[in-house]
């Protein structure tokens, strides 16, 4: 189950929506899981050094900016790098469709869009994770 | 009132009760798009507390519930003010340049997070962001290409720019002077409104008490150099945005008010010299009547704290001017046509709240950047607001609606137990230091998710009439060679300029700030010569610091 499982969310490159990072932390957190919030404007390597020494299960990338497409890489990359890319790894906010599958090839799991419920996101944790 | 009160009371023991009882209502409980209960019927017995005079007045007179001037939109509309900007200066002056030709009456920039945060294209935190949520500005350079072809005497210009406020409003100045426009010609707003930065919007990048010197600076420069400049449009936008209900926002952005004034009477100025060009800006959201109620509530609010805290004489200093953006939150990704009508609805509600410009939201920013067509029907459902649809014919049409001045009424009053409590911390600068504004808005944006998740809150083609997702095809892309172009440019200035007289003017700048002079000044000198943003805020942020931001 939830109890498990340790989750960041994290806010990568300048944009400073985070509503929705926050309704889902605090959804996660709701839903039995350990939840760390990185705050805005994180740095790649400030959310990958955080995702290896919280030793964290899954990272939920929030981003609504566009830059996405030249933040995610890096990020994925950096995983690799150090030995972290056994995480699973899901996104949300302004991301467009256009953009899903080279951001899957990347080994990014999940994508969700403004409107999912929290509890679709706790069950996909939980698929991908394979806890009943 | 006797009469009535009989009356009442019989209709609702012969009538409704019973009626209620055999068939039942709709719902357990009837609330508003803020969670505040609504009854059945509205009646003068709900008016009882309120004088007309006193309380209502007529459009232009205090407390200008009624509306801000004594004909509204009979003698001219409201601006419509589209917030647009996106990649390159050269991109973004040709939208400009669409809109205009459309029939749009103001401009409104966007600029990129960098811009927005002080630094500059090629800066190692801009990369990947440049020209992605609006205009890359670097210097002065880029602002002449912006506004190339559009003469500042005749538009008015409002800018989403708030830590380096100064900077942009300097090289606005700049290119006027090019322009050869005078400075007292210029027309505009810049948001200016650092408080919301850190509650609810992040672009922030000094700490609290130099941020809000940064403004006092302009207040002072602006009374003196700029008189028909608004130097600050203090948002509830994002306040809303950030998941607050009505009256929060109401109250957290008439606070955030406040805060400014007490600064600017803190360093002496008198306030009839800067609280006229104090502007707003509010969300408009779903809720019809309450939004109407919340628009109509903020002009009465602001004057009576205006007149009776602050003692202004002059009747500008308590008229609470407004730009309105319908709510980026209530679109939808899901069935994303259905965001026409809800735009539609909202701006609405801002034009019957005596709004004095406003953005209409387009149909796909649930998606991504809006497309060309997107932009040109959401300007249409202004257009078709104000010339087919009658309301903007008479003024404050919903005046004397039993429901509507009731519920203005007590938004007024909600807010300021809101106030109260903000007072009690020892203001807002203090509140939001504590938290406290970011939990009370947190917790709402939790709850309101919460009700759509149980279906309590509706929401058309997320919690109920779904469809599988039907895509639409266009989503407006960003020249990914743009960030590289934006660079070169920038080097090109840099190599091509003095560099002494770029060192002379980083050192002025650095002295004014340790020296408590008016920023103003040394800034505008210095974009003349084409230095940069970033190089202007380094310095500021070498002096000031930087704000950290807490997780509450």
């Amino acid at each position: 189950m939830s109890e498990n499982i340790k989750v960041l969310i994290a806010k990568p490159g300048l944009d400073g929506h985070d509503r929705g990072a926050k309704v889902i932390a605090r959804g996660l957190k709701e839903a039995g899981m350990e939840v760390v919030y990185t705050g805005l404007r994180q740095t790649t390597e400030q959310i990958v050094r955080a995702a290896v020494q919280e030793d964290v299960d899954v990272i939920g990338l929030s981003i609504l900016s566009g830059a996405h497409s030249h933040l995610f890489p890096e990020i994925m990359k950096k995983l690799k790098d150090n030995g972290k890319d056994d995480v699973l790894v899901i996104a949300g906010g302004i991301i467009p469709d256009d953009d899903h599958a080279e951001l899957k090839d990347l080994g990014i799991k999940g994508i969700f869009k403004p409107g999912t419920p929290i509890n679709e996101i706790v069950e996909f944790i939980h698929q991908e994770l394979d806890v009943a | 009132m006797a009469d009535l009160e009989k009356g009442f009371q019989e209709w609702k023991e012969n009538k409704l009760d019973k009626t209620v009882n055999n068939y039942g209502e709709r719902k357990d409980e009837f609330k508003t798009g803020s969670n505040r209960p609504v009854k059945a019927l509205y009646s003068p017995l709900d008016l009882e507390d309120i004088d007309y005079l006193d309380d209502i007045n007529f459009p232009g007179q205090f407390p200008y519930t009624r509306g801000v001037y004594p004909t509204m939109y009979r003698s001219r509309l409201w601006t419509m003010r589209q917030y647009a900007g996106f990649g390159t200066a050269k991109e973004t002056n040709e939208r400009f340049r669409y809109l205009l030709d459309h029939g749009q009456t103001g401009l409104s920039v966007a600029f990129d997070l960098p811009t927005q945060i002080g630094y500059d294209s090629d800066h190692e935190m801009s990369k990947g962001e440049v020209g992605r949520v609006g205009v890359a500005i670097d210097t002065l350079a880029d602002m002449e290409t912006l506004f190339d072809q559009i003469p500042l005497d005749k538009v008015s210009t409002s800018m989403t720019i708030n830590a380096p406020a100064s900077v942009l409003l300097a090289m606005y100045i700049a290119v006027a002077e090019k322009q050869g426009v005078e400075k007292e010609k210029l027309s505009g707003t810049i948001q200016n409104d650092i408080l919301k930065e850190y509650i609810a919007r992040g672009t922030y990048i000094f700490p609290p008490e130099p941020s809000l010197r940064l403004i006092t600076d302009i207040f002072e420069y602006c009374s003196q150099e700029l008189p028909s400049w608004n130097t600050i449009s203090i948002s509830g936008y994002h306040i809303r945005e950030a998941g607050s209900d009505a009256v929060q926002e109401l109250a957290f952005t008439i606070a955030d008010g406040i805060e400014y004034v007490e600064s600017a009477l803190s360093i002496g100025m008198d306030v009839d010299s800067f609280a006229p060009r104090l502007s707003f800006f509010f969300n408009g959201q779903m809720d019809f009547l309450e939004e109407v109620a919340k628009f109509r509530a903020a002009r009465r609010l602001w004057a009576e704290i205006m007149k009776e805290r602050f003692g202004a004489e002059k009747a500008k200093s308590c008229m609470l001017r407004f730009h309105t953006q319908t709510a980026g939150a209530a679109l939808t990704a899901q069935q994303p046509q259905n965001n026409i009508v809800r735009v539609a609805i909202q701006a609405l509600a801002a034009v019957l709240g005596g709004t004095q410009s406003l953005h209409t939201n387009s149909f796909d920013e649930a998606l991504g950047l809006p497309t060309e067509e997107a932009a040109k029907i959401a300007l249409r459902t202004q257009h078709i607001i104000a010339e087919e649809s009658g309301v903007a014919d008479t003024i404050d049409p919903l005046a004397g609606s039993y429901y509507i001045e009731s519920m203005t009424d007590k938004l007024v009053d909600e807010a300021r137990e809101y106030l109260d409590e903000i007072e009690e911390l020892g203001g807002m600068a203090e509140a939001i230091k504590a938290g406290y504004v970011q939990r009370e808005i947190q917790e709402s944006a939790y709850q309101e998710q919460k009700a759509v998740e149980s279906g309590e809150k509706v929401v058309v083609g997320v919690n109920k009439y779904k469809e599988d997702s039907k895509e639409i095809g266009d989503i407006l892309k960003v020249d990914p060679n743009l960030e590289k172009d934006q660079c070169q440019q920038l080097a090109e200035i840099r190599s091509d300029r003095d560099s002494d007289k770029t060192e002379k003017h980083l050192k002025d700048i650095r002295n004014a700030a340790i020296n408590d002079e008016n920023l103003m000044y040394p800034i505008l000198d210095a974009v003349r010569d084409y230095v940069s943003i970033g190089e202007i805020c380094q310095v500021l942020r070498e002096e000031f610091g930087e704000y950290e931001a807490k997780i509450f």
